[in-house]
């Protein structure tokens, strides 16, 4: 799923500190299991920008709401007949939903409330790690099923590199050697003798590299 | 065989001398002469030179800039590239921009990840590998083709070149990763610094068990230790290093002022038995921030004079 | 035991302190609380296994928080105590009374009162 992390308060503050109103719009979806953004934390935030306000002196409608997904326009449709009240909108959705809430209500300013931080899943509760980045081309036939463009800090196509060290990644003891990992599942699979094919170069155009990109089905569309 | 391209160290290792090596890091600005100097002590003892190509992910004068400077000066470089900093355009570019000045040695490497040095915000490139690079070199001189597939007008005659470290983990794959290496057109070795003595000669074994050492030369790596901080040092913070005990304690035993002498003593020990190891084609002697005892290395391991070829 | 403790004090009773969220605490302070504490089972011997810890980690988020917007994490605290222990409890009741004290009112329920306001709304009255 998407992983989310809540934005410091302070930033969030100094977005909206100026408004008369402001609508917090939570997503039930990604930053709910991540706990980020769900009701819950639309809760809380609202609960503490209602304080900082009432010290502050000023009059500001603090509004909450929560969305089954941000990120498609049926949900945000719920919005149109209330959202008028709101001069301004904190979205703890992810990245997408932020923006698609945006697109539906151009006219009203929208904050994010998470930094969207990678596709990845949780180890334990708590604890979100990253697997995934939407290279759009999938390797991990090759791989053993162990992403190196997500996990490989230098995305090396054929690592290790020299800095691996006890199954750690030079950069952090927290970090797993992605090759090591590789290693070990090729071996647990009685496939040593792959590590030995050359990864061609990779065609990076379908990659973050290639520019904003689409999915499109002809056979979806109506 | 005969030679594949001018490079002078190509030639010594063809013609199966022992080559020697060193390197020189850039400075950490735009004067050129200071890394003059460093090669000026170094010239007559060593084959080649490398130079550092931002090394720990800390800004320098870049490589191809001081492999220039040497080339001018008559002495022969090692152009040394990361894929770190630099994409297929770049790095076909600087290989070109390299070639223009006859340089004909490369060193194709990954890059330490740039969180150690002092740009850790910044971006990373890779979009080759080190593997993919040294492809990309062979393919650009034997086949005088761009990746892209367009001819190149003057095609680069690099010596090509790439690191192994026969230390780091996984183990199992050490031998493999240098059959990979081979198989992907590496011509030249260097090794990571060596102080397990026997742990190389095991993996040396390994090598020759598989032909590789008739594939590519290998040069092993040595780097004088200053003293028992700086071995310590290595041995506990420097990834993929393997200082052994026994080394740790020789430093330690040895009085501070003598220290310095006894990491020389080592390192010339070291060099006279790793002589002896079938497989072992020359020494890249890595003694940054003191070129100035190289040439005395070189000596007392009787590697002096160097051969003309 | 009929001991007496401070009449400042309001019990809100949950069947353990584990159904305590952070949002809880939070809209006490919204509604002029000056002070809330969280009084739960020993650690170890929480009736519902680790509701009590739970509920630590809670009151520590709801800490850091009300420090961030300036109501003061002081105001807040985690109490643990045996149901049968009542000096402790009076003890803790007066310790709190006294942070509270020393922290001066909840600036919420000064603004609150110089607007001569009712309470806020809770949040499902507040859905757009």
């Amino acid at each position: 799923m998407i992983v989310a992390d809540k934005k410091p308060i302070e930033e969030i503050i100094a977005q909206v500190n100026d408004v008369r109103s402001v609508l917090i719009l939570g997503c039930n979806e990604c930053v709910t299991v991540c706990e980020a953004g769900g009701k819950k934390e639309v809760g809380v935030l609202a609960s503490a920008l209602r304080m900082h306000f009432l010290q502050q002196g000023r009059e500001v409608n603090v509004g909450e709401r929560t969305l089954e997904r941000q990120c498609d326009t049926e949900y945000l449709e719920e919005l149109r007949d209330s959202i008028d009240a709101y001069e301004a909108v904190v979205s703890l959705a992810c990245g997408v939903g932020i923006q698609f809430t945006a697109e539906r209500y151009p006219s009203k300013a929208v904050y994010p409330g998470v930094n969207t931080c990678f596709m990845g899943a949780a180890l334990e509760r708590g604890v979100w790690a990253e697997r995934c980045q939407g290279c759009g081309s999938c390797i991990l036939a090759t791989t053993a099923a162990v992403c190196p463009v997500a996990r490989c800090a230098k995305r090396l196509l054929n690592g290790p590199c020299g800095g691996s060290t006890a199954g750690k990644c030079e950069i952090s003891k927290d970090v797993d050697c992605a090759w090591q990992l590789i290693v070990d599942r090729l071996k647990a699979l009685g496939r040593l003798a792959d590590y030995e094919k050359l990864s061609p170069i990779k065609d990076w155009s379908t990659d973050r590299a290639g520019g904003p990109r689409k999915v499109i089905r002809e056979d979806l569309r109506s | 065989m005969s030679p594949n391209t001018p490079s002078k160290l190509e030639k010594i290792l063809r013609v199966g001398h022992l080559a020697v090596t060193s390197e020189c890091g850039p400075p950490r600005g735009s004067d050129a002469a200071h890394i003059a100097h460093k090669a000026e002590l170094i010239q007559r003892h060593v084959d080649a030179i490398n130079i550092t190509d931002n090394q720990t992910s800390v800004c320098r004068l870049c490589s191809l800039a001081a492999c220039i400077r040497l080339k001018l000066m008559g002495l022969e470089p090692v152009l040394q590239m990361v894929v770190r900093d630099r994409n297929r355009i770049a790095l076909q570019s600087d290989l070109l921009g390299a070639a223009a000045f006859d340089i004909h040695n490369v060193l194709c490497l990954s890059g330490d990840h740039q969180r150690f040095g002092d740009s850790a915000q910044g971006q990373n490139v890779f979009d080759l590998d080190s593997m993919q690079l040294i492809q990309t070199v062979r393919r650009m001189r034997d086949e005088g083709k761009f990746l892209g597939g367009d001819a190149i007008q003057r095609p680069p005659q690099m010596f090509v070149g790439a690191a192994a470290n026969p230390f780091a983990d996984p183990f199992e794959i050490r031998v493999p990763r240098l059959a990979k290496k081979a198989a992907a057109g590496a011509e030249f070795i260097q090794t990571q610094c060596i102080y397990n003595l026997a742990k190389f000669e095991t993996w040396m074994e390994m090598v020759c068990d598989r032909g590789l050492h008739e594939k590519v030369f290998i040069l092993a790596g040595v780097t004088p230790l200053k003293s028992a901080g700086m071995a310590r040092y290595m041995k506990t913070k420097v990834p993929g290093m393997d200082v052994p005990d026994e080394v740790v304690k020789r430093m330690a035993a040895t009085p501070k002022d003598k220290q310095a002498e006894e990491g020389i003593t080592i390192c010339v020990e070291s060099i006279q038995r790793l002589k002896q190891v079938k497989g072992v084609s020359g020494f890249h002697v890595m003694a940054i921030e003191w070129e100035e005892r190289v040439p005395e290395i070189v000596e007392r391991a009787g590697l002096y004079p160097r051969p003309s070829v | 035991m009929r001991l007496s403790y401070p009449g400042s004090v309001r019990i809100i009773r949950v069947p353990c302190t584990g159904k305590v969220d952070v949002l809880h605490i939070l809209r006490c302070f919204e509604r002029g609380a000056d002070g809330v504490y969280v009084v739960g089972c020993r650690e170890g011997d929480c009736h519902y296994q680790n509701g009590n810890f739970r509920a630590r980690k809670r009151v520590e988020q709801a800490q850091q928080l009300l420090d961030r917007i300036g109501i003061g994490g002081q105001r807040v605290r985690m109490c643990n105590l045996s149901s049968s222990d009542a000096p402790l409890f009076v003890r803790f009741a007066e310790e709190m009374h006294a942070a509270v004290l020393s922290a001066g009112p909840n600036p919420v329920r000064t603004a609150l009162e110089s607007k001569k306001r009712a309470p806020p709304p809770s949040g499902e009255e507040l859905n757009a």
